[in-house]
């Protein structure tokens, strides 16, 4: 029986099912607590009246997508633009093949694996394409121009910032990255490697079109910019794969600055999940403290300033390397 | 260069003092109040519909003298007062023979305005078309109107919002319930009879 269905088959089916058991979970998760952040921040209680503290406000929210009508606009290209939110999906759970949650929570233990997380991402770019431009509507489509250039500037420093840590360590392979560093603190690169993480935190910020880089669905300015006319699950599977593609930004970053699943007492997914939920609730804050970026702040902050540090932080950590 | 630089420093720092602003108020207690389990404690300050203030002396007597200003001034004619004219008891002027022998109704026409009471026979506001713009407590010459604090009136009825202040000022009727004893006939434009 063994023999028709190989093993590394099985394994990754299961990871891929277990995968966006994940994702779906953590959507319901940071739905509640990105409101209830909001409100904390507001002074407001933010999600309360259903269940026990507005614990089952997320369901409530999922079924009521699910329950509206799928409407696609009269002049949409219908093929595209239903395509559009399961491409901007799809490559959710390839991403998260590759990223080891703990020592022995690993689907795909590959030698480029940074590299797959890294190309698979830049497909959500296409998908909010599709989006802007098959909805026949000029926000969507202005959205979508926004987030091309949003994206297609911040991918840059976004390389240049993780290099250095491939410099340091020599593989690609997140799995190696994690167990090189230590259980302390002192021992992530994060300490060899701070003006990097910051640069990747800001280009992640703007990749995962987050406040305050969310131009591309600016909502006072855009209605809702690329899903603007998406109705119910369409614009459902947008949302998730927007939590997603924060989770996938912010594992990376644990496994790359904050070592992974590593840490002080018994190391395993406990670790990686703290580290990955911190860096998730710091991404709220920004949410809720900074006001949106102006378009041409936005294409400056890259260009004159996170690509040459970056650079410049590159060539150093080459240079000492060399040395 | 060096501007740009020190710019930058600024700005950030500038952000960090954001993040410390919203990181103080999340740890803060919510201001907010669940309002059907639990209310505010003080209306202070809350701009309710108006309401007649009474006299210090008698706590059934308004202070209002009836001059119609409020009744004038507001914008959406939501106030209706009718006047009650009495001759004083005693008189202000020396009395005229030819006015002291007429019939107490032909005097009160002719008198002096001096020598007349004037007091609100009734004072009703509809509170549907009223704007809360503040004309008639501002500009009232006897200090007579103020600001109830009167929140939790809901209602589906018209007739809810149609107050007899006079009423509710010596307690007949509840406040904020409905005003029984309104004249339902009685025209809105002709706001002042005499």
């Amino acid at each position: 029986m063994m023999d028709i269905f190989p093993t590394q088959l099985i394994v990754v089916l299961a990871g891929l099912a277990a995968i966006m058991a994940f994702v779906g979970l953590n959507g319901l998760v940071l739905v509640y607590l990105e409101r209830k952040v909001a409100g904390f921040i507001q002074r407001r209680p933010g999600p309360y009246e259903v269940g026990p503290y507005g614990l089952l406000q997320p369901l409530a929210d999922g079924l009521k997508l699910v329950g509206k009508q799928m409407f696609t606009p009269a002049c949409a290209d219908k093929w595209l633009y239903w395509l559009a939110p399961i491409l901007s999906l799809a490559p959710v759970p390839v991403a998260l093949l590759a990223i080891p949650f703990g020592p022995n929570l690993q689907v795909l233990d590959i030698n480029v694996g940074l590299v797959l997380i890294l190309a698979f991402i830049g497909l959500n770019v296409l998908a909010i394409c599709l989006a802007g431009w098959s909805s026949q509507n000029k926000y969507a489509l202005l959205g979508a121009a926004r987030n091309i250039s949003q994206s297609v500037a911040y991918e840059i420093p976004l390389l240049l910032s993780v290099l250095p840590i491939v410099f340091i360590t020599g593989t690609l392979n997140l799995y190696e990255i994690s167990a090189g560093q230590g259980a302390w603190p002192w021992q992530w690169h994060i300490l060899t490697q701070p003006v990097a993480f910051v640069i990747y935190f800001i280009c992640a910020l703007a990749e995962t079109n987050r406040a305050p880089f969310d131009l591309p669905e600016a909502e006072s300015e855009l209605t809702a910019g690329f899903h603007t006319e998406y109705s119910g699950m369409g614009f459902g599977v947008f949302f998730l794969a927007e939590y997603a593609y924060m989770i996938i930004a912010c594992s990376v970053a644990a496994v790359l600055f904050l070592g992974g699943w590593n840490g002080p007492g018994a190391a395993g997914w406990w670790w990686f999940l703290a580290k990955v939920y911190f860096l998730l609730i710091v991404m709220m804050f920004f949410r809720w403290t900074y006001p949106r970026v102006r378009f041409d702040q936005l294409l400056n902050l890259c260009w004159k300033w996170l690509i040459p540090l970056a650079t410049i932080n590159l060539l150093i950590t080459a240079l000492v390397i060399a040395l | 260069m060096i501007q740009n630089l020190r710019q930058a420093m600024t700005d950030v720092w500038s952000m960090l003092v954001g993040l410390k602003v919203t990181t103080t108020n999340f740890f803060q207690p919510t201001i907010t109040v669940h309002y059907p389990r639990a209310t505010v404690d003080s209306l202070e300050g809350y701009r309710g519909h108006i309401e007649l203030v009474a006299t210090d002396e008698d706590p059934k007597r308004p202070r209002c003298i009836a001059c119609g200003a409020c009744a004038q001034l507001c914008p959406s004619s939501c106030i209706t007062v009718r006047i009650k004219q009495t001759v004083s008891a005693r008189p202000v002027l020396p009395p005229h023979p030819d006015i002291a022998n007429l019939p107490l109704e032909f005097r009160q026409k002719f008198s002096h305005p001096m020598e007349m009471d004037r007091e609100p026979k009734s004072f009703h506001l509809d509170y549907n078309y009223c704007s809360l713009c503040g004309l008639c407590v501002q500009n009232c010459p006897a200090g007579a109107i103020r600001f109830s604090q009167d929140v939790y009136l809901a209602s589906e009825i018209l007739e809810d919002f149609q107050y007899d202040l006079l009423a509710q000022m010596r307690g007949e009727t509840h406040s904020g319930s409905r005003a029984q004893n309104h004249p339902q006939a009685e025209p809105h434009a002709n706001s002042r009879e005499s």
